[in-house]
């Protein structure tokens, strides 16, 4: 194999990769474009990186380009993730906002990358153990990844036996969740809380209106410096004034100025103020 | 350092198990079966217990079953890491007395995930 044209390759599948999702690769992070793509090379009978990208270029097979894009995707993710944080969240964050939203009793939260839907169904099944707290509100909570194929599995609600071990508590499992086989079904009570869309972070959301709660977890690090502003900035809009933000509990926004800062009352989280 | 006792009947599992948690910095105790681990129950004071359900001379039920009953050192957390992965074993192992349910096969990942949901990570 020659090396050095395998590493033109690999920079022009990452240009591609942030080109239609935003998300860059370092050429550190390389290693997880070959691992992804094993399984699609070894399906199209491709040998190598090098032409699986001349076939990509050629646009001999334009569903190649979207295959590929969503394999090298990252969509790691678990129930009730951070377990700390995410108990904040439901619990004095949750309950903050209601406070503040008691005349209106409407809640707007976006699981801003959402993988397979785990944030999403955490946050519902959540709200769920909760119902008496919040009868009589009007709760919408959106799901949205860049992936499609992620968006896809997240809307069936099915999950391996792997998945739902990890993060969620059996007591929650054998309650919200039924067996199909090998594989978990959340009920559909649950999905019928959470609306689900394909959506760029980098691209403009207006169309998906303002929000009391933003998660938006270890996404923006795989974006470029330029990308990140980008999403910050739709994910400032996005919120409400007095609206809190959830990163990832290794991410800061230190580096950006703007109507969302630290929060003090809730360590980790974000909020947006009121000017 | 806290201390886990695993239950199982199979080397394998206690070797990988042990691995893991040994890695996770618990200090390790085995039993191959309940009767075994109910005697070792009377001597420590494990913080968790990692409880698979068929074994031989004293099933995972059952110890559990006792080991709830018994006057020292019953409120470990207890983890039924098993093959049997039906809904009503799920609900049966509640009933009496487990706190998290493994269901084989497992990892690294799911096993600290259980610990983190008892508190014993």
């Amino acid at each position: 194999m020659n090396i050095h044209s395998s590493i033109k390759s690999l920079e022009i599948l990452s240009s591609i990769l942030e080109e239609k999702t935003g998300q860059i690769l370092s050429a550190e992070r390389y290693w997880r474009i070959q691992t992804s793509l094993q399984p699609i090379m070894r399906e199209h009978n491709i040998p190598d990186i090098d032409s699986l990208v001349s076939v990509i270029l050629s646009n001999a097979n334009r569903n190649l380009e979207t295959d590929c894009l969503e394999a090298i995707l990252n969509n790691e993710s678990c129930f009730f993730r951070d377990q700390a944080n995410f108990a904040l969240l439901t619990g004095p964050v949750l309950d903050a906002i209601k406070y503040n939203k008691n005349k209106e009793k409407k809640l707007r939260i976006w699981s801003s990358a959402c993988s397979f839907g785990q944030e999403s169904v955490s946050i519902a099944i959540a709200l769920s153990e909760n119902f008496q707290k919040w009868s009589g509100w009007n709760i919408e909570i959106i799901s949205s990844d860049v992936s499609n194929q992620a968006i896809y599995r997240a809307k069936k609600g099915l999950y391996s036996q792997f998945e739902v071990q990890r993060g969620l508590p059996i007591g929650l499992l054998i309650k919200y969740f039924k067996q199909v086989d090998q594989e978990w079904q959340v009920n559909q009570k649950i999905l019928n809380m959470i609306q689900y869309h394909n959506h760029n972070m980098v691209h403009n959301n207006k169309f998906i209106g303002k929000f009391d709660l933003i998660l938006c977890r270890n996404m923006l690090m795989y974006l470029s410096e330029e990308n990140k502003m980008i999403a910050f900035q739709n994910i400032e809009n996005a919120l409400n004034p007095n609206g809190y933000l959830m990163m990832g509990s290794a991410e800061t926004l230190a580096d950006y100025k703007s109507k969302i800062e630290p929060c003090q009352d809730f360590r980790g989280f974000y909020k947006r103020n009121h000017n | 350092m806290k201390s886990c006792l695993i239950v199982d009947d199979s080397k394998v599992i206690r070797k990988v198990a042990r691995h893991i948690l040994e890695t996770m910095n618990f200090e390790v105790h085995e039993a191959c079966d309940g009767q075994e681990a109910l005697d070792s129950c009377i001597d420590n004071k494990h913080d968790v217990i990692l409880l698979d359900w068929n074994m031989p001379v004293m099933s995972g039920m059952d110890f559990l079953k006792k080991y709830r009953q018994s006057e020292h050192n019953n409120d470990a957390k207890v983890i039924f890491c098993t093959t049997e992965n039906g809904i009503g074993h799920i609900q049966a192992a509640i009933s009496a007395g487990a706190d998290e349910y493994v269901m084989k096969p497992f990892d690294r990942m799911t096993l600290e995930s259980k610990l983190q949901i008892v508190g014993c990570s």
